[in-house]
């Protein structure tokens, strides 16, 4: 019995993982930009939505839709400002400056709620499902239905929809894109605003589970990891290699002998190590070497 | 514009391409030997940081600057540095004894971290270091016989053929030394072909590896040798705190390290010089920022961090050689007064794929 609630709060933990890394795959699929920031996006998702829904009072529903559409605007702006100027440019130029981003984000956090742990009040916490001997929390759940419906969303929209494969297109050949007539700008802009509002919906179903506070987007590191796990820029693999890592954590920090449990925070590294030195491509590898 | 006219070939390869380089450098030189006699105990001090971030940012160049692959974990190196400095050292071995082994340590280290390099570019080899350092913090807090975990290590004082460097002015001296000592290496370096063959790799990995060029080779020395200068500054860190503790080298300081050499201007040693005194003085601009600042904003708590994060992201939209590359901007544009052209400088893009995969 054991073994299994252990299993299932590894899974709730990936789901984590891997809802944060759906948000760096979604960005680099299209942009070829990595987002370091991404753990930072979905901390202030977390807190506007403690804004509306905590300070404001609104129904949660509504304050749910209301921090979609901010953090929208917020990613569409970031991408203006500070991304599109960058476009072009070496792909580790792109990379201080989103680590740069997140320090402002941070910084930003704290200066308007401060760093004291917050909870999120919302309507299904603090249930518990029980079958037999195993209880999980709704909270589990949540995080748990609300992966698999966004990886559903996000793989279907990149296969089936124009504005999908248009991402795909400009991922691929930016300026032949460009000549097809895909506006490659507005693309950007829009890449950036979804990613956001998968962070916004990640740190919602977070927020019951760990406190909001200003460093929680430091577990965007982790699911970073998760996302180089499983290849870099394939939904499917982001999602698996978050489901891993959580899993493997869970058991490590219950299986490590004692006075070592603090190394089960090291499981996502070590894994990644482990995957990059066996196939550095990934579980589903999409990057390619140039050929001469 | 300054035409020099080269008539040896040994002027190829100098260390100053002509005599007002010569003449500039010798009184710099000058000042900071006198800089400790002039300076309260307390400005050497800083100072003598600056020179530490500096011998650390020597390291990082080589690697990012000048060899093309990106380290988000140099914190551990300067860890394992101290830690070994400090090790040794209560161990009972000599201070220079202790110095080189700790740089030895790392050497090894950077080696081995080195060796997966070959096979990873870019964003994965920047986050496999980044792994590489969130799992020596953990080891660093566990390994508890030899770093006192998270109680702490204390640090010897540093003295040489029983002749103290505890004083702030002698410890100057010391960390002045190790600098220039540093630099020589660095700089004799990037002029032999080990070092032309680590720009080369940065330029292009393919036609690196069609001139010829052991591509495993290379970069495992460009890993080794940029651990072992990190290493270094580390031991000389170690002193400067005094006491360790493993949350003092956190991933914030890899990358304070990382804007070190973005903010100096990558691809150059002056870079790494820039970038320190920067980095060295930052604290104190932002401690007088808020006491000039009314109250209410100047006392917001975690400002330090997101300053460093937005000079970062300005100086990478605005500026991305840095402050060496601005000082050339401006120099080129008072000598070439009236004919200064916007467009020297500009940055190549690259808007496809296949153009950015090198």
């Amino acid at each position: 019995m054991e073994l299994v609630q252990l299993l299932i709060s590894g899974i709730s933990q990936g789901c984590v993982y891997g809802l944060i890394a759906l948000g760096f795959v979604l960005i680099y699929k299209a942009t070829e930009m990595v987002n370091f920031a991404q753990g930072d996006l979905m901390m202030l998702g977390a807190f506007i939505a403690f804004g509306f829904i905590n300070v404001l009072g609104w129904p949660f529903l509504w304050g749910f839709l209301a921090t979609l559409a901010v953090m929208g605007v917020v990613g569409a702006t970031l991408e203006r400002l500070l991304l599109r100027p960058m476009i072009g440019e070496p792909p580790f130029a792109v990379l201080m400056l989103t680590i740069g981003l997140g320090f402002i984000l941070r910084a930003v956090a704290g200066a308007i709620w401060g760093y004291e742990d917050k909870t999120l009040s919302t309507p299904y916490g603090g249930g518990v499902a029980r079958w037999g001997e195993i209880s999980v929390g709704y909270e589990n759940i949540a995080v748990v239905l609300g992966t698999l419906v966004l990886c559903v969303l996000v793989f279907v929209f990149f296969r089936k929809t124009r504005v999908g494969i248009a991402m795909q297109a400009a991922s691929q050949n930016q300026l032949a894109a460009y000549y097809v007539g895909i506006p490659v700008k507005w693309i950007f802009a829009l890449v950036w605003a979804m990613s956001a509002m998968i962070s916004a919906t990640a740190g919602i179903l977070v927020a019951p589970l760990s406190l909001i506070n200003p460093i929680m987007g430091f577990v965007g590191i982790k699911a970073f990891a998760a996302a180089i796990v499983g290849g870099f820029g394939s939904l499917p693999g982001a999602f698996l290699a978050g489901l891993m890592i959580g899993i493997v954590e869970q058991f490590a920090k219950h299986g490590l002998p004692s006075g070592l449990e603090g190394f089960s925070e090291t499981t996502a590294y070590v894994i990644l190590l482990i995957m990059l030195f066996i196939r550095p491509e990934g579980i589903f590898a999409t990057m390619q070497r140039k050929k001469v | 514009m300054r035409f020099v006219l080269k008539t040896r070939y040994a002027q190829d390869v100098d260390f100053f391409k002509h005599n007002g380089q010569r003449f500039w450098y010798g009184l710099l030189g000058l000042f900071v030997f006198v800089a400790p006699f002039l300076l309260d105990d307390f400005y050497t001090g800083e100072l003598s940081l600056v020179f530490i971030y500096a011998i650390a940012g020597i390291g990082l160049m080589l690697l990012v600057g000048y060899t093309g692959l990106v380290s988000l974990g140099h914190a551990a190196f300067l860890a394992i540095g101290a830690y070994a400095h400090a090790y040794f050292m209560t161990e009972g071995a000599p201070f220079m004894v202790s110095l080189i082994g700790a740089t030895a340590v790392c050497v090894v280290i950077g080696a081995i971290v080195g060796i997966p390099s070959l096979r990873m570019t870019g964003i994965y080899l920047a986050v496999a270091t980044l792994a590489f350092a969130q799992i020596v913090e953990k080891v660093l807090a566990h390994w508890e016989s030899v770093t006192g975990g998270h109680r702490g290590m204390a640090v010897p004082e540093p003295e040489i053929f029983s002749w103290s460097l505890g004083t702030p002015r002698a410890f100057y001296f010391l960390v002045l030394l190790v600098l220039i000592g540093a630099l020589f290496c660095a700089l004799n370096l990037l002029r032999s072909p080990t070092g032309r063959a680590m720009i080369a790799i940065r330029d292009s990995e393919i036609s690196a590896q069609a001139m010829g060029i052991n591509l495993a080779r290379v970069k495992t020395t460009s890993f080794a040798v940029s651990a072992g200068f990190t290493g270094l500054a580390g031991g000389l860190l170690a002193h400067k705190i005094g006491y360790l503790a493993p949350d003092a080298f956190t991933i914030l300081i890899s990358i304070q390290l990382l804007l070190m050499v973005v903010v100096g201007g990558l691809g150059s040693m002056h870079g790494v010089i820039y970038g320190a005194v920067f980095i060295g003085l930052l604290p104190q601009g932002i401690a007088f920022l808020r006491e000039s600042l009314p109250a209410g904003i100047g006392q917001i708590p975690g400002l330090e961090p997101g300053i460093f994060g937005l000079i970062l992201v300005l100086f990478l939209v605005y500026e991305p050689l840095g402050i060496f590359g601005r000082w050339i901007k401006i120099r080129l544009f008072f000598s070439e007064f009236p004919l200064y052209r916007k467009s020297t400088y500009k940055r190549q893009k690259s808007y496809l794929r296949t153009e950015r995969v090198h």
